[in-house]
């Protein structure tokens, strides 16, 4: 557990020297969503029955955008070597560096939610849902696309082939996640799905970094 | 696993690099005080067979023993007793030297505080840059430190004298001398074997 926290501490010092790399997938997911409403015709009730699926969609490819490069700096410089190396469970080491950056960048993206689901006039109901909704899926697709990143990690860009190999894995979150916010705006019960997304997150947390720790092993040969 | 006396064992070693096998049939034993040098010339096998040696990457054919423990069933925590220093430098651009020295010592549990250690390297000027910011040479002399961080009684240094100046090959050539006094085994890769060579060191030819 602290070999973990070491990790975690490493990772999200780098993160905030790099806070470039930080803010783009942020950028993006705003800017994505922002143009939606754009582009539609003005019609709030048609805006409203896009709103609860399109945040799910610009979460996960700016998610995709955020994970493509994870393992590959440490690649690069030779620190995954070393990490490789280390006394520390790889699997511990995996999960560390999902994890910090699941905290620069899923946090702050449910942070924009609220501003997204208002640009989609989407209900107070369905935020109260969306929001929660969000964070129970972010971990699952934050560790299905480091998987990718580690599948792709002696690639010079992996984002184009992580996308195929990714995307399609992440569909339930889709189906279960816009299925969710649809339900709150319409006013009716939204336990199942949730339920369904939070089973999701255990299965892949506890059980990705496994296949994560496999794959870079193999990639890094 | 703690041996009294650390002993690396190759047997039969085929090592297979992008398909190719690059050494055939390498055997050759190290007990404590033991020194190999690997030599030949660019494209031999040096960086692959210590990559092997390190577990990187699997044998094609045969087996390494440390401590008589095939190196693909080290457990996690005796890791720490092998340390291995490639071409790439293993430090992280946006830390600084003494955070990245920082970062290496607490994995492997050891204190931190390195002062001394970086006076030694000449390194005390810019422990608290980033390393974006150093020389090549210092890059590897700052590479080189976290084989003084943690104690490791295996060392693999592949090529450790690139980019040094005369001062730092005279240092680093003194670490080994001092390593292997001390009872360590260590494996070196590189072109001027004079620089380290020394009685009953084994040559190992490419």
């Amino acid at each position: 557990m602290d070999l973990f926290l070491i990790v975690l501490k490493r990772d999200l010092k780098l993160a905030f020297r790099r806070w470039s790399e930080l803010a783009n997938p942020l950028l993006f997911f705003m800017i994505v969503t922002a143009m939606f409403p754009l582009a539609l015709p003005p019609n709030t009730a048609q805006l409203q029955a896009l709103g609860a699926g399109i945040p799910w969609i610009a979460a996960l490819l700016s998610s995709l955008l955020a994970l493509e490069a994870l393992f590959r700096s440490d690649a690069e410089d030779g620190s995954m070597e070393q990490l490789l190396l280390s006394p520390a469970p790889l699997g511990s080491v995996v999960l560390a560096k999902v994890a910090a950056h699941w905290i620069v960048s899923g946090v702050p993206l449910l942070a924009l939610v609220p501003a997204v689901a208002l640009s989609f006039y989407l209900p107070v109901e369905a935020l109260a849902v969306l929001v929660p909704a969000l964070l129970l899926a972010t971990p699952t697709i934050s560790i299905l696309v480091a998987l990718g990143a580690a599948l792709t990690v002696s690639l010079k860009s992996g984002a184009s082939v992580i996308g195929l190999l990714v995307l399609p894995l992440c569909s339930p979150l889709l189906i279960f996640g816009a299925r969710a916010t649809d339900l709150a705006a319409n006013g009716e019960a939204t336990a199942g799905p949730l339920y369904l997304l939070a089973s999701l997150a255990v299965l892949s947390v506890s059980l990705g970094p496994i296949a994560i720790a496999a794959a870079l092993k193999v990639g890094l040969e | 696993m703690n041996h009294a006396v650390p002993v690396l064992v190759a047997r039969n070693v085929d090592v297979r690099r992008g398909g190719r096998c690059v050494v055939r049939g390498l055997s050759f034993g190290l007990g404590g005080g033991g020194l190999a040098l690997v030599v030949g010339p660019n494209g031999s096998g040096k960086t692959s067979l210590l990559r092997v040696l390190a577990g990187l990457a699997p044998c094609a054919g045969g087996e390494v023993t440390w401590n008589s423990v095939a190196l693909a069933r080290i457990p996690a925590e005796d890791r720490a007793d092998i340390a291995y220093r490639g071409h790439l430098d293993g430090l992280k651009k946006e830390l600084t030297v003494e955070e990245n020295l920082a970062f290496w010592a607490a994995l492997r549990r050891q204190r931190s505080g390195f002062d001394e250690l970086l006076a030694a390297l000449d390194l005390h000027g810019v422990a608290g840059r980033q390393v974006r910011f150093l020389s090549a040479g210092q890059r590897r002399r700052a590479a080189l430190a976290t084989l003084k961080v943690a104690p490791a009684r295996l060392w693999l240094l592949d090529e450790p004298m690139t980019n040094l100046d005369s001062a730092g090959r005279t240092l680093v050539a003194g670490w080994v001398s001092e390593h292997l006094a001390q009872g360590g085994v260590a494996v070196v890769a590189t072109h001027r074997p004079d620089e380290l060579a020394r009685p009953g060191a084994t040559l190992v030819e490419l």
